[in-house]
């Protein structure tokens, strides 16, 4: 019997937070921080050179520290803070109800024939429009209004959740559901406990592409109609030609989708991953 | 019967004393039904035949046929079969493949209506799914994102038991099937023996009636089958449980039923009833039990010309 015994983990989840986080500090070893370094203080270097070089006018190409000079200023006056706020509160709502409603198309897609056969050909079909292309309809229907971007957010990402939600339900393999039919599960139970929690290694993916699909259009309509916000901000440096401040937020706009991805989808994925023994191939 | 009384005995005390109790219940029924004496001694024990004998069937299916039909075929998978089996009894079915094994057993469990043709579950028309009768499906019926103790407890969750009790009934189960020390092991991290015994404890911890298996060591090594089988006998003399267990394999039969069915190629009828009155606990190798495998066998190999053998042969 003991040659049939693989030896699992037996760690509990904490055990194995804080194993990740051993092998984090793992794989932080100073000769990786010497290469990030040197590779970003070389690119901060050329920088630097081509504007002493002076190829371009300064206005048109800021230093380094006048774009860090910028993006001081901007925290300082609580400008860019408030446009952060403005820009997170969106997306929060936006996203919030491209899940709630995704979540609920999809499953109904994902469960019932009938539905996929209708609203499924229709999510599918929607899902093919780049999300900016509401921008319009959504004008029209709220006007210049919060209202108006947030439904663009809404439109950018819910049909790319509710098609990974379908997946998921689908993939969930038939036994696993005929199990929970065997035991006596409920209609609800069965959704509960088998197809939620089922779909999960579907919607990490959908939730990741939803979420970059969202933030995308949110910068463009921010950038194009509503004020208050970070795209709002680069239109402000560009009206006012300062290139420094365009650039500072675009660097504060990639900090907030690495952030995204690091704290939420990455340790979502991986925690998918690890259950599922998809990282052992 | 009390299957948590009989589990809980058995961590206590003595094999003996478990197989001694049995009996003594069994011995309730001794008056309608007494033990042939001289047969006693090399025959299969008391405990199953005398009980099942005297019992009213558990499970009885009268002219069940099924047919699928779909837009290109219109298949009769089981054709008019009439079983009974009764409390307490280990009946395996064999037959050639796609004779529609898996489709009688899907419908005793509920998964699939039948065609015609009536059923009744202890004394009732049966209807439906229910934890009464629980299926041991074949692979990839466990649930990922579950850890193995989970699994184990989620018939208990389904059918509104509350946490503790969850975790004390589980805790009896993973230590039947010997897996105490992995209860906080993921599915993905579990040999396929390991997998098949969680699957067993998850359907043994909710106390069904009924204890439905589909081919459930087919996807297994020889050498984790022959484990595998010896600890399900075990178990299956320790808790009194009723199994129907469906099987390629003929040596799997003889070593595990009180009786085996034979089914037709399809569509599946019972061609054959053979009572395996062997004593137990058996062992694969003795003689009688290979002898008996030759038997079913024997019955099987006339439908070996008319159907595709399958997958890996019968096994002697
Ligand atoms: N859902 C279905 N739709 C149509 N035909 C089906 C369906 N399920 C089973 N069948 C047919 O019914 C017959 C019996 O199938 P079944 O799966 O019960 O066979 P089996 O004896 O379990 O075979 P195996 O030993 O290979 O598992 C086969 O001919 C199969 O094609
Ligand atoms: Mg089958």
């Amino acid at each position: 019997m003991s040659s049939e015994i693989i030896a699992p983990s037996r760690e509990s989840s904490g055990d194995r937070f804080f194993a990740r986080l051993g092998g984090l500090a793992e794989k932080i070893n100073p000769w990786l921080i010497f290469r990030v370094a040197v590779f970003y203080l070389g690119l901060l270097l050329i920088w630097e050179m081509l504007y002493r070089a002076e190829i371009w006018s300064p206005y048109l190409f800021p230093s380094p520290s006048e774009v860090w000079e910028e993006l001081k200023q901007t925290t300082e006056n609580d400008l860019l803070w408030k446009s952060i706020r403005a820009t997170m509160e969106r997306l929060a709502i936006g996203f919030t109800l491209a899940f709630v409603v995704g979540m609920i198309m999809g499953v109904a897609c994902g469960t019932m024939k009938w539905v996929d056969q209708t609203l499924g050909t229709l999510v599918l079909g929607m899902q093919s429009l780049p999300s900016i292309t509401w921008l319009p309809l959504a004008i029209l229907w709220f006007g210049l209004s919060e209202k108006a971007i947030i439904f663009v957010v809404l439109m950018g990402s819910v049909f790319a959740i509710a098609i990974s939600a379908r997946d998921g339900v689908r993939n969930i393999p038939k036994l696993q559901r005929r199990a929970a039919q065997v035991f006596g599960a409920s209609r609800w139970q069965t959704v509960r406990y088998v197809t939620l929690p089922g779909m999960l290694p579907s919607m990490a993916q959908g939730l990741k592409l939803g979420w970059s699909f969202s933030w995308r259009s949110l910068m463009a309509g921010e950038l194009l109609f509503v004020s208050g916000g970070l795209g709002y901000l680069l239109q402000i440096g560009r009206d006012l030609n300062n290139m420094a401040l365009v650039i500072a937020v675009m660097g504060v706009i990639v900090a907030i989708g690495l952030l995204f991805d690091r704290l939420i989808f990455g340790p979502l994925e991986s925690w998918v991953a690890n259950r599922w023994g998809l990282s052992h191939g | 019967m009390n299957w948590s009384s009989v589990v809980g005995r058995r961590a206590s005390g003595s094999a003996g004393a478990v197989n001694g109790s049995l009996a003594a219940g069994a011995g309730d029924d001794l008056e309608t039904a007494p033990p042939p004496a001289d047969e006693a001694a090399n025959v299969a024990p008391v405990r199953d035949t005398v009980a099942a004998a005297a019992a009213a069937p558990l499970l009885s299916l009268k002219g069940v046929t099924k047919r699928f039909v779909t837009s290109r075929h219109d298949t009769t998978a089981i054709d008019d079969i009439d079983v009974e089996i009764r409390a307490g009894e280990f009946v395996c079915v064999v037959g050639p493949s796609g004779c529609g094994k898996s489709t009688l057993l899907n419908i005793v469990a509920g998964l699939d209506k039948a065609t015609s043709g009536t059923i009744t579950f202890d004394g009732k028309p049966l209807k439906g799914s229910s934890a009464e009768r629980v299926v041991v499906f074949q692979d990839a019926a466990l649930y990922p994102w579950l850890n193995v103790r989970a699994n184990v407890e989620f018939g208990l969750k389904m059918k509104g038991i509350r946490g503790k009790e969850r975790r004390k009934v589980a805790d009896r189960y993973l230590e039947l099937v010997n897996l105490t020390k992995f209860d906080k092991a993921f599915v993905h991290e579990l040999s396929g023996g390991m997998k098949q015994r969680v699957q067993l404890a998850r359907a043994l911890a909710v106390e069904p009636r009924m204890l439905l298996m589909d081919e459930p060591f087919a996807a297994l090594d020889a050498q984790t089958r022959d484990v595998l089988q010896a600890e399900l006998q075990d178990i299956w003399l320790r808790t009194g449980a009723t199994i129907l267990f469906i099987t390629h394999n003929v040596r799997e039969a003889a070593l595990l039923s009180d009786r085996v069915l034979v089914m037709t190629p399809g569509p599946g009828r019972i061609k054959a009833e053979i009572n395996v009155p062997l004593q137990r606990p058996r062992d694969p190798d003795t003689h009688a039990v290979v002898d008996f495998a030759a038997e079913i066998r024997k019955q099987l190999q006339h439908d070996e010309y008319a159907v595709s053998k399958p997958e890996g042969g019968y096994v002697i």
